[in-house]
C-alpha cells in the first residue's frame, strides 16, 4: 500500500445502520479521510497485524484512529483493545470505543485496558453527525502520535 | 478557592501567555467549561489529591480532564502524569499532554506513561483557538469520563 493511500481510520462495527451513519459522520467534515470498515474483531486484528488476507501488507501502526464497537462477532471490542495495547508495536495506536453502552463496567474496563477515549453513540441524526465529526477532527488533526 | 459549577478541566501550564490563550480558547467554546489553572506541578498534585490547603476536598472526582505541559517548575508534566496513573483514585482520569515539543521521544514517553492524547501547541492564534477549542469540546462533551467502581 502506498503511503499516500494508507488507511488513517479503521472502523470496526458490525451493525449496517450504525456503519452507514458513522461513515457519513466521519467523512462529513473531511471528505478525504481514508477510512476502512471491518465487521468483526478477528478481521480487525488480521488487518492491524498483517495476517491472513493482509499478510503482504505492513503492520498498521501508522493509523490515526481505531474506532471500535464493543459488541462484535468472533472477538469483542474489549479483546481487540486488549491485544492492541498489550503489543508494544501497536500500544501507541489511538483507540476509541464507540458504543451504545453506558454501563459503568464497560467504561471502567475499557479505561483499565488503556483505551484513549470512550464515546457513547449519540441519539438523533444531527447530534450523531456533530459528535462523530468532532471525534474525527480531534483524532485525525489535533492529536499527535509517534511515527 | 471559590469553585463554580460546570465541567472541570485542570490545566497545568507555567507560561502566562499560553495559559491566557488556553483559557480564552476554552471560554470561546461556550460549553460551560470550568477551567482551573495551576502554574506549578506540586500545587496541581495537592489540588488533585486534596492535600495541604485542599485537604478534605474530594477534588479529582469532579474533574473531566487534566491538561499538562511538559516543562514545568518543581515537577515535570511527566512526573504529574506518572503520579496520576499510579494512584487508584485517578489512574483512569483522562490526561492530555499539551506542549510545544514535537520530539518523538516526548510523544513516546507520554503514551508509555498512559497519556490519553498528545497535542502540540500551534504557533499562530487562529490555529491555537481551533485546536484547543476542539480539545476542550471533545474531552468535555464527547468523551465519557470513567467511573470508579
Amino acid at each position: 500500500m502506498e503511503k499516500d493511500d494508507a488507511i488513517e481510520v479503521l472502523l470496526v462495527e458490525d451493525n449496517p445502520d450504525d456503519t452507514e451513519l458513522t461513515t457519513h459522520a466521519l467523512t462529513e467534515g473531511n471528505k478525504t479521510i481514508r477510512l476502512l470498515h471491518l465487521k468483526d474483531g478477528v478481521e480487525a486484528l488480521n488487518f492491524i497485524y498483517a495476517k491472513k488476507t493482509y499478510e503482504n501488507q505492513k503492520i498498521q501502526n501508522d493509523l490515526k484512529l481505531v474506532l471500535l464497537d464493543l459488541k462484535l462477532p468472533r472477538l469483542d471490542g474489549l479483546e481487540v483493545l486488549r491485544k492492541i495495547k498489550e503489543d508494544e508495536r501497536t500500544a501507541t495506536l489511538p483507540v476509541v470505543i464507540l458504543t451504545s453502552s453506558r454501563e459503568k463496567r464497560d467504561i471502567a474496563e475499557a479505561y483499565k485496558l488503556g483505551v484513549n477515549s470512550y464515546v457513547v453513540k449519540p441519539v438523533g441524526f444531527d447530534n450523531y453527525v456533530k459528535t462523530i465529526s468532532s471525534l474525527a477532527f480531534y483524532w485525525c488533526l489535533v492529536n499527535e502520535k509517534p511515527v | 478557592m471559590e469553585r463554580k459549577r460546570g465541567i472541570e478541566v485542570l490545566v497545568v501550564e507555567d507560561s502566562v501567555d499560553d495559559s491566557e490563550l488556553t483559557e480564552f480558547a476554552i471560554a470561546q467554546t461556550k460549553n460551560n467549561i470550568q477551567l482551573i489553572h495551576f502554574s506549578d506541578g506540586v500545587d496541581a498534585l495537592n489540588f488533585i489529591f486534596g492535600k495541604k490547603k485542599y485537604e478534605g476536598q474530594e477534588i479529582q472526582k469532579g474533574l473531566k480532564l487534566v491538561v499538562l505541559d511538559i516543562g514545568l517548575p518543581t515537577l515535570t508534566g511527566f512526573d504529574i502524569l506518572r503520579k496520576i496513573r499510579e494512584e487508584h483514585s485517578t489512574k483512569m482520569l483522562p490526561v492530555v499532554i499539551l506542549t510545544s515539543s514535537l520530539d518523538e521521544r516526548d510523544m513516546s514517553m507520554a503514551y508509555e506513561l498512559g497519556a490519553n492524547s498528545y497535542v502540540v501547541k500551534p504557533n499562530e492564534f487562529e490555529g491555537y483557538m481551533k485546536k484547543i477549542g476542539s480539545l476542550a469540546f471533545y474531552w468535555s462533551c464527547v468523551n465519557e469520563r470513567p467511573y470508579q467502581i
